[in-house]
């Protein structure tokens, strides 16, 4: 049987390289395509060269403007011809030539003419290529005709005038939203493509219309999808809406039926997006996600290498990328009254299917049962809300055996996602026979896999910190050999995490890096490097072994890497007395370095170090000076220096704001963890405090204020997927509260006009309304912003609650013109309450060295207290809730309480209102009958300020 | 457009690496040298590999790849990072399949040459601009095989059913051999 095939092998052999093309040349080309222009147009001759003409556009040659012109000329000639084939060439040509605007208006008419055809696929080809070298103006003369084919009955020109309308959305949305109606019956076809090239361009005309897809969704999932693509995007559209619906949410997920029954599907592509969908969705219950991860185990074992690769890349996402942030698993409400009994809106409450009260202790055995571990994420002020997270390595473990088999799969990627799965989700026990593996394959496999690896074991160190001498020597060797920069800075700063998190590994992992360093090709980790050994090196019993690596920079590297070794030895001899002399010797042969900023920061260390290079102690004030912290983000730091005029007045250090954009808990905790396309969040708004001063200094009824202290984030006022949509943001001076209500009207048919807040502040007894700027229209989805001003006592930090309702003027508008009626109606617009809390009046800013910052302060300036906080469940809810209450920046990672513990110290530190620096420490401590008791320590220069710091505690 | 399922490029290589006939459909290459190293890598990382019986997949410059081989021929679909391989897959698979077609089974890269008209076109009918078209070989194969005796005759059934089945003898044969 394999006969025939074999002997034509051998034929191919004697002709090897022949090829129709062999030789061509675009000259020669172009003048064969003269033969366009002839009389008696032969037609096969004509495809021929439109074919060469193809290929060299193909291969990567390009033609000039003139050459361009002149085929493209002739090409027009070729309507004349009723050959079938040659048409479909003339079509292809024109696309790729992509004519300019005036060139256009030649074929135009022979391609209307073709639209409206007897032959359907003269239709379909003429409709495509004129809507891609079409512009705005030509498309209002042809928009009849694409109506017309979008109803067509021939599924090909119904897709070829849907797909056109795709594109032509980006260019020309006001023209293509025109057509929902034809679009929507079309979504009804019987041909199963054009469905899903309606739904997608239903649902991207729609898009900003949060109900209109959601009630696309709802009727499609009880009707009939033809195709296997558009049950996909139908999948897509629908976990959209379960995402934006999530705010809301009470009681069951709505469409997660919907998604279940599609793992049933036929189609493994249908299929396969269910699942994926369903592994996706926020605070999945190891409930909901049973059927989704069985479905993706069977395909682990599938013959075909693709449906593995997605399964296990899949289980690989979802085993867990941080420990925080994936998988809310419920939101709790706590009763503060009994705080030992939960009502649980969602959650755990489906799986136990119910929703009673509970007794604490029964929940956290039955959460632990059920999950293995889990994560209080987020708390309110009172502990009335908890939210708890955890990761499903449970689910996700069940696979374990079918990935096993899989790390010896064929494929390297498939092998390289199934090792660093089996990673995330293993015991302590099964690390070291998996890394004995990994081992063997480390070298097969490109950087950018190297990589996924490095991190699953950097989160595998951290998880079970007894086997870091292992992990941490895998690191190294991996470190030694060859790799690229990306690669070997994840090795990097996965050591760096490692000394940081595990005291145990910061000797050795210390000296791992000084053994990099004397052989590493790349600046930038040099210098890093570096920089974390003259911070980490001091503090090590025997500082003195690492000198050797530092000062044999000086001799062997670049300027850049000779300053920051000086640098490093000069913080040596700041930093360990008994050291200064030797690094005194050293730091004088640097003095005659060739390179300027070596020799700069060499004398200014000689001569602020001090002393003759005697064992004395180095003053604080110098310290602080050479290697203080400025306390300034390095951001706001440079837009300010751009933004300096040089004058007589100096640059004030204190004019730069020190706002930083406080980063949620979960992404400091997953670097590099880019939200995945689709289940990516929609991205807030931007806060920055600079746009917010230069929006509030241009109003000039505030313009009197003063300068900005701090803006809130904003808070929502309305419910997701209301008429109107309006967050606020608070803005706080010295003597003055001003609320920035920002307004969406997601309305079409609505002009808002003379918008404004009325706000009811008899419930906050310090503030006095003194200004309020209203909104003069507020058209369909264009954001507008509201502002009214309150006066308070100076120095006070007063607290209140605020009523808001919205007030406007409704004029319809026509959509079709897009243009209002003239009368419209007052109306008003209940929105939600608004609270100033004294956390307003604090700023959330870091100190990198806390103790130092604290001692610094002295404690002539500390004023302590002790409360007692009443039963707690444990001493982590205590903590975030007095760090809520305090609206601190927690400093060194205190924030986070061991499991188990009896007692806690946090650190805290802030800029309260004043520009005044606080920094509290507080002590926790929990007693037998969960009794929390808590000192309070606080240090500022202000005492007023300490004393403030100590009442909102006391009332809080 | 992110909804959407897209396609970023559709190649058919040779046993070298050469080009027979690309199509891009997204920015991410955008002059001709970056298509040019794109393919080279590309073709570099996976010509080692079995892709002869079952479509292979790799991740590639975070892109995902779906690639197969027949004969001296490379089949690649290139979509990003997070889209639905098996959406990919069968976007290869319909160009695969009705490339065989086309080809009447004589799947090589000089056959593909010859033709390459009607490769061009096959292209041109999967995907319109990253959109997918269709996928269904037969369909594909149907509109592009219309010649030019006469476009309104509808397309013999009979026709592709046979060239459908001398396909799938000629894969048989290569698995058997």
């Amino acid at each position: 049987m394999a006969q025939p095939l074999v002997k034509k092998d051998d034929d191919h052999d004697d002709e090897a390289e022949y090829s129709p093309f062999l030789g061509i040349e675009k000259g020669a080309v172009l003048q064969e395509a003269r033969v366009f222009n002839d009389p008696q147009l032969d037609p096969r001759r004509c495809s021929q060269v439109i074919t060469k003409l193809l290929y060299l556009l193909n291969q990567g040659d390009s033609f000039t403007k003139t050459e361009a012109t002149e085929v493209f000329f002739s090409v027009t000639k070729l309507f004349q011809s009723k050959d079938f084939g040659l048409r479909r060439m003339v079509y292809l040509i024109i696309k790729e030539l992509s004519p300019s605007a005036d060139e256009v208006i030649i074929v135009t008419s022979s391609l209307m003419k073709d639209m409206n055809s007897k032959t359907d696929m003269y239709r379909a080809n003429a409709i495509r290529v004129l809507c891609r070298i079409t512009d705005g103006t030509l498309l209002t003369q042809i928009e009849r005709y694409l109506k017309q084919a979008i109803v067509d009955k021939n599924p090909v020109v119904a897709s070829a005038a849907l797909v056109s309308g795709i594109h032509l959305l980006q260019t020309n949305p006001v023209i293509v939203k025109r057509w929902s109606n034809e679009v929507q019956e079309a979504v009804q076809s019987r041909a199963a493509l054009v469905q899903f090239h309606a739904l997608a361009l239903l649902q991207q005309i729609r898009q900003n219309d949060r109900l209109a897809v959601s009630k696309l969704v709802t009727s499609l999932t009880r009707g009939t999808v033809r195709s296997p693509l558009a049950q996909c995007l139908l999948i897509r559209y629908a976990t959209q809406v379960i995402r934006e619906s999530a705010n809301t949410q009470t009681g069951d997920r709505p469409f997660y039926d919907f998604l279940e029954s599609c793992l049933r599907h036929k189609a493994e592509m249908v299929i396969f997006e269910a699942a994926r969908a369903i592994t996706e969705l926020s605070g999945v219950t190891n409930r909901e996600l049973t059927p989704a991860i069985t479905v993706l185990q069977l395909f682990l074992s599938s013959s075909k290498p693709v449906l593995r690769f997605a399964a296990v890349r899949t289980l690989n996402k979802n085993a867990g990328e941080s420990d925080f942030g994936d998988g809310v698993v419920g939101t709790f409400v706590l009763c503060p009254s009994e705080s030992a009994r939960v009502l649980f809106t969602r959650g755990v409450c489906e799986i136990l299917n119910c929703s009673i009260f509970i007794d604490v202790d029964y929940l956290k055995r039955f959460i632990i049962i059920l999950f293995g571990n889990f994560h209080i994420i987020y708390a309110d002020h009172d502990l009335n809300i908890l939210q708890v997270a955890m990761t499903h390595p449970m689910a996700v473990t069940n696979c374990n055996i079918d990935m096993e088999s899989l790390i010896s799969d064929q494929n390297r990627s498939i092998a390289t996602l199934a090792i660093t799965t089996l990673l995330k989700t293993g015991n302590e026990s099964s690390v070291d026979r998996l890394m004995k593996q990994i081992t063997n394959f480390m070298s097969d496999i490109a950087d950018e896999f190297k990589i996924v690896v490095v991190e699953a074991i950097r989160s595998l160190c951290l998880k079970f910190p007894l086997k870091y001498r292992s992990l941490m020597n895998f690191l190294s060797n991996i470190l030694r050999e060859e790799g690229g920069f990306e690669y070997k800075k994840a090795i990097v700063d996965s050591i760096v995490i490692l000394i940081r998190d595990i005291p145990e590994a910061k000797e050795s992992g210390l000296l791992h890096l000084c053994e990099f360093i004397e052989d590493c090709e790349f600046t930038y980790l040099s210098t890093q490097i570096l920089h974390f050994l003259g911070i980490e090196g001091p503090k090590t019993t025997d500082p003195s072994k690492y000198i050797r690596y530092i000062y044999n920079r000086v001799h062997l590297e670049n300027a850049t890497v000779r300053a920051a070794a000086v640098s490093t030895l000069a913080k040596f001899g700041a930093m360990v007395d008994a050291l200064k002399p030797r690094i005194f010797v050293l730091l004088r042969r640097c003095i005659f370095d060739s390179d300027d900023e070596v020799r700069d920061r060499t004398t200014l260390y000689l001569s602020t170090l001090g002393g003759d290079g005697e064992v004395v102690e180095t003053d604080r004030d110098t310290k602080t000076f050479l290697f203080g912290d400025l306390d300034i983000p390095l951001v706001n730091l440079e837009t300010s220096l751009t933004n300096y005029e040089p004058s007589e007045e100096p640059f004030d250090i204190d004019s730069v704001p020190k706002e930083v954009k406080s980063q949620p808990l979960a992404e400091k905790k997953a670097p590099g963890k880019k939200p995945t396309g689709l289940g990516a969040p929609p991205a807030g708004p931007p806060s920055t405090a600079d746009a917010y001063e230069r929006l509030l200094s241009s109003i000039p009824e505030f313009s009197d204020f003063g300068k900005l202290f701090k803006s809130s984030a904003p808070v929502e006022l309305t419910e997701a997927e209301t008429e109107y949509a309006v967050n606020v943001v608070k803005h706080i001076f010295d003597r003055h509260v001003v609320f920035q209500y920002n307004c969406t009207n997601t309305i079409p048919e609505q002009l808002l006009e003379n918008v404004s807040v009325i706000v009811d502040s008899s419930e906050a007894d310090n503030f006095a309304e003194v200004a309020s700027k209203p909104l003069r229209s507020l058209p369909y989805d264009t954001p507008g912003q509201n502002f009214v001003a309150f006066e308070k006592p100076e120095g006070i930090t007063a607290v209140g609650k605020f009523s808001n309702t919205l007030r406007f003027i409704v004029k319809e508008v026509d959509p079709t013109t897009g243009e209002a009626e003239d009368d419209g109606v007052e109306d008003e617009y209940q929105l939600e309450d608004l609270e100033v809390v004294a956390a307003d009046y604090m700023m959330k800013v870091g100190v990198s060295n806390f103790r130092n910052a604290w001692e610094s302060m002295g404690d002539d300036f500390e004023h302590v207290d002790e409360y007692g906080l009443g039963p707690r469940e444990n001493l982590a809810e205590a903590v975030i809730a007095v760090i809520n209450l305090l609206g601190m920046q927690p400093c060194e990672g205190t924030e986070v309480v061991a499991t188990n513990s009896r007692s806690h110290t946090c650190l805290l530190s802030g800029v309260f209102l004043g520009n005044v620096r606080v920094l509290v420490r507080l002590q926790f401590g929990i007693h037998g009958s969960r009794d929390v008791a808590m000192k309070l320590a606080v240090r500022s220069e202000d005492e007023a300020v300490r004393d403030t710091i100590h009442e909102i505690v006391s009332s809080g | 457009m992110d909804s959407c399922p897209v396609v970023k490029n559709i190649l058919l290589l040779d046993s070298e690496g050469k080009r027979v006939a690309v199509k891009y459909y997204s920015d991410d290459w955008p002059t001709n040298n970056a298509k040019l190293a794109f393919e080279k890598s590309l073709f570099a990382k996976t010509m080692k590999s079995n892709a002869r019986t079952e479509a292979e997949i790799t991740m590639f410059d975070s892109n995902i790849v779906i690639y197969k081989f027949v004969q001296d021929l490379h089949f690649y679909v290139t979509g990003g990072e997070d889209e639905n391989e098996l959406i990919l897959a069968a976007v290869l698979q319909g160009f695969f399949d009705s490339v065989t077609l086309l080809l009447r089974s004589n799947v090589d890269k000089r056959e593909a040459l010859e033709n390459l008209d009607l490769i061009f076109l096959c292209l041109d009918e999967i995907v319109e601009r990253g959109m997918i078209l269709e996928t269904d070989a037969n369909v594909i194969a149907g509109k592009v095989a219309v010649n030019s005796m006469d476009p309104t005759a509808p397309l013999s059934e009979q026709t592709i059913g046979q060239a459908l089945a001398t396909a799938r003898e000629h894969l048989t044969r290569t698995l058997f051999q």
